[in-house]
């Protein structure tokens, strides 16, 4: 198999359909499809309806058409598999395209264009089985015609149908008769016991690629004209120019044009260094606004004071305050975080009379279709937005920053351009993790049973933040409070406050969002109410979870997997971690040691997942590992601060992260499942945090209550 | 003009000779598998050969590598050890998103000229200046493994 990454729209026309004679499935297209109606009118000769998710041509090649943004994720691979599947095509001739943007590649659960929140398979495992379904029965209904037999007495296997007498037709020899048939639109999906590619380990499609040099991504984007820009960017959110000293910049030969936009000033010249020297020369003085005076103290008081006052109320059941024997209390502090994506943000922007074009490695082409063609004043027909490959998204990447700032330079500089933002402007780009402060109160009767619990949680709301809500129901961001607010441990008495505290940074989706700050935050108070209660935490934590089966199966197979309760290495002390989010289930046991400065070093994690049925284990293994290897670095080391409302980080000396050297071993076990499939994107992140945290804990007694360690 | 050997063949640059080599070879030469990261040898994106040693990119000059021997990416399905790191990349499925998995192999290939048979702490001081956001340390190491194994054999 391998990827096309760079196809453009007109290559993308030329190479489907019966202009080569294939045999193109539309399965979901909407008829009002524009890029049904072109490519119908491109195949008009063959009468046929044009395809949305895979094509075969005449000589057998089976293309998948994937409007998902691959980002390391494997979702081309996993896409790929479900066509793949049902079609029983021969794996060997799938090769994989990136979609244009069309309303066909709608993400179902987002209703837009878009990759993230651990959406691709639970949203797409039965529109693509079907696509591959629908295109296998006019296959068959193709042979059997030609044949003269039963439909139903003939199969299919490896690209072929295999009728009943012997005789065999590849699917590219059929794929003309095919094509004059009608679409199924509820094509027989395979019984999961017959699949042959889903639930097992193919290798990944788009590695070739990715070990020669020659993978797609953003940054590489080369088009006739091109131009690189390199930007100075606000310093603080939401500060104004006040004047800008391009003349050092003109004078540095190979310099071709400086451009302000209201984002900032970019230097415009053939090639980053150029561009990034003239950048260097330029003098523009900025008037900071009202956050001028912002520093991190004053955000941790200001999200410190919120716990102490009442919230709004998310979850009531029973009385809190109900008289205890005994009560534990503490108070939890996440910083900001950045993403740092390792391929910084960038976008090549063309911007012509009468259209634009975009190459950006983004999780959202969809919605990035419509903010150019409001930028530009075109309609969203005449902007194509390609999509490469992404070097780490994260939820970053679902951001627009760095297409609208493209799109405006190019717009006013006339001519194609790549915008590439240096790490230091990706750093210092303001699209957070929000901080978090969680203040918690436990009480526990006299024999050590636990009897009530409150959570108040102050944070920024994200969904304001992102443009996803104007106001908050009942003064609720679910981001906020995601992990605790809806957590699964059955205290008789509970509740759980929002406190909405506003310090101004501008705030972004982190992998795993709202439950990647709350489930450390929750696990480690968790383990707090343990010790005091003098259980164990498997066992505390099991008592809690008796009629969660799915998450108790993944806490009792992760502990039993890691051994806990099992002789350790002197100084090596374990901790368990839970959570259930993104419709998966992950138990997670850590191995900490402690180095002679009281730094934790992580050995090994043993992970437990149940994300339902499964499309690809390798996938899934990968996915949990690198969640675990994101979660640790912010664990060990992430934050940004700020001081005179500027960002203190710059770059990966003063942002360090996780190095080869401190990954712990892991080990992923699946539970084999016949649920419906969960995320696996995000699900392995939040518990690795306080599994460490937690083994610390174990270790010293003393929890950790504020990050990075 | 500067001169240099590119992945064996001569190149001429007619970028001023401070111009850091990985945008040389990415803007100029049109060789993009070399990637950036960050700019001040911080996480090893960029990592190329400059004389058979593993080089950060965004930091060495054009001027400073004159008529030397640079090899990136692009050539590593021309020799052995390469062309078995590939192979082992491929086969342990490696990269997630890719974007540092140029730098890696570069890394990893330096390595294994000098040490046909790493050990842990082998791999984590020859590789623990390329950063992975995905975490796809544990593949790096094992297909590391994993090719030393099949140029031994």
């Amino acid at each position: 198999m391998s990827t096309n990454a760079f196809p453009t729209r007109r290559d993308f026309l030329k190479g489907s359909a019966a202009a080569t004679g294939a045999l193109v499935i539309g399965f979901t297209l909407p008829l009002t499809s524009r890029f049904a109606q072109a490519a119908a009118a491109a195949t008009s000769g063959a009468g046929f309806a044009p395809n949305a998710f895979l094509r075969i041509a005449a000589n057998g090649q089976v293309t998948v058409i994937c409007g998902l943004s691959e980002m390391g994720q494997g979702v081309h691979m996993g896409i790929a598999s479900l066509v793949a599947e049902e079609l029983d095509a021969d794996w060997k001739s799938v090769q994989l395209e990136q979609a244009p943007v069309d309303k066909a590649y709608n993400n179902p659960i987002f209703g837009m264009q878009a990759t993230g929140g651990s959406t691709a398979i639970r949203g797409h495992y039965e529109p693509m089985r079907k696509a591959g379904a629908a295109a296998r029965e006019m296959l068959v209904t193709a042979a059997a015609t030609q044949w003269g037999v039963d439909a139903d007495r003939c199969h299919t296997q490896d690209g072929r149908v295999m009728g009943p007498d012997g005789r065999s037709a590849g699917y590219g020899e059929l794929v003309a008769a095919a094509s004059k048939l009608p679409v199924p639109q509820n094509p027989t999906l395979k019984d999961p016991k017959d699949f042959r590619i889903l639930g097992k380990g193919l290798t990944r499609i788009d590695t070739p690629a990715k070990v020669n040099g020659s993978a797609g991504f953003g940054i590489d984007v080369k088009v006739p004209g091109l131009l690189t820009a390199v930007m100075v960017h606000a310093p603080v959110p939401g500060a104004k120019i006040v004047s800008v000293d391009d003349a050092a910049a003109k004078a540095i030969p190979g310099v071709k044009q400086v451009v302000q936009i209201p984002q900032g000033v970019a230097v415009l010249a053939e090639g980053y260094w150029t561009a990034l020297k003239g950048r260097d020369a330029l003098v523009v003085k900025w008037d900071d606004g009202p956050l001028g005076s912002l520093s991190s103290e004053s955000i941790s008081k200001l999200l410190a004071d919120a716990t102490t006052r009442p919230g709004a109320v998310a979850r009531n059941e029973g009385d809190a305050s109900v008289a205890v024997a005994k009560t534990v209390e503490a108070v939890y502090e996440a910083p900001y975080l950045a993403h740092a994506c390792m391929e910084p943000m960038n976008c090549t922007a063309w911007v012509r009379a009468g259209e634009a074009e975009v190459w950006a490695p983004t999780q959202g082409p969809g919605p990035q279709q419509g903010i150019v063609a409001q930028l530009t004043g075109l309609p969203p027909e005449k902007v194509q937005v390609h999509t490469t490959y992404l070097g780490g998204g994260f939820g970053r990447r679902f951001a627009a920053d760095f297409i609208i700032a493209a799109t405006l330079i190019s717009k006013a500089a006339g001519v194609p351009v790549k915008l590439v933002y240096t790490r230091e402007d990706d750093m210092r780009a303001w699209f957070y993790r929000p901080a978090a402060v969680a203040r918690f109160t436990a009480g526990l009767d006299a024999a050590g049973n636990p009897v009530s619990f409150t959570a108040r949680i102050a944070s920024p709301a994200l969904s304001i933040a992102a443009g996803f809500a104007k106001e908050l129901p009942q003064g609720i961001d679910e981001f906020a409070i995601e992990g605790i607010g809806d957590m699964l441990y059955a205290f008789p008495n509970l509740r759980v406050e929002y406190a909405q505290a506003e310090p101004g940074i501008p705030l972004w989706f982190w992998r795993s969002v709202g439950h990647s700050q709350n489930v450390y935050f929750i696990e480690a108070f968790i383990d707090e109410v343990a010790a005091a209660a003098g259980k164990d935490p498997v066992e505390f934590r099991r008592s809690l979870l008796s009629k969660q089966p799915r998450l108790r199966g993944v806490l009792d197979l992760a502990a039993q997997k890691a051994g806990w309760g099992s002789p350790l290495p002197q100084g090596v002390h374990r901790g368990v971690a839970i959570t259930t989010c993104f419709g998966s289930f992950v138990a997670q046991v850590a191995e900490v040691s402690l180095d002679a400065n009281g730094r934790p070093r992580v050995h090994r994690i043993v992970a437990a997942v149940d994300c339902g049925r499964t499309v690809n284990p390798d996938v899934i293994h990968r996915q949990v590992e690198g969640a675990i290897a994101y979660g640790l670095s912010a664990a060990m080391y992430e934050k940004i601060t700020f001081r005179n409302g500027r960002v203190e980080q710059s770059n990966f000396d003063d942002y360090p992260m996780l190095r080869i050297d401190e990954m712990p071993k892991v080990e992923v076990h699946i539970v084999p499942s016949t649920e419906a499939p969960g995320g696996i994107g995000e699900p392995g992140l939040p518990p690795a945090t306080p599994a460490v945290i937690n083994a610390v804990f174990a270790a010293t007694g003393k929890q950790v209550r504020t990050l990075p360690v | 003009m500067i001169s240099l050997s590119l992945n064996g063949k001569t190149v001429q640059l007619s970028a001023t000779p401070d111009t850091p080599l990985l945008w040389a070879l990415r803007d100029e030469l049109g060789y993009t598998g070399t990637k950036f990261g960050c700019g001040i040898a911080a996480c090893g994106a960029c990592t190329v050969h400059v004389d058979g040693k593993p080089t950060r990119a965004c930091v060495t000059t054009i001027g400073s590598v004159a008529g030397k021997q640079v090899t990136t990416i692009e050539a590593m399905d021309s020799n052995r050890i390469g062309q078995a790191l590939q192979a082992a990349w491929i086969r342990n499925d490696v990269p997630q998103c890719g974007y540092c998995q140029s730098g890696q192999i570069m890394s990893a290939a330096a390595l294994l000229a000098r040490n046909p048979r790493p050990n842990d702490a082998d791999i984590d001081a020859a590789m623990r200046r390329n950063l992975c956001r995905c975490g796809t340390y544990n593949r790096i190491r094992a297909a590391i493994k994993d090719a030393a194994a099949t140029l031994s054999a």
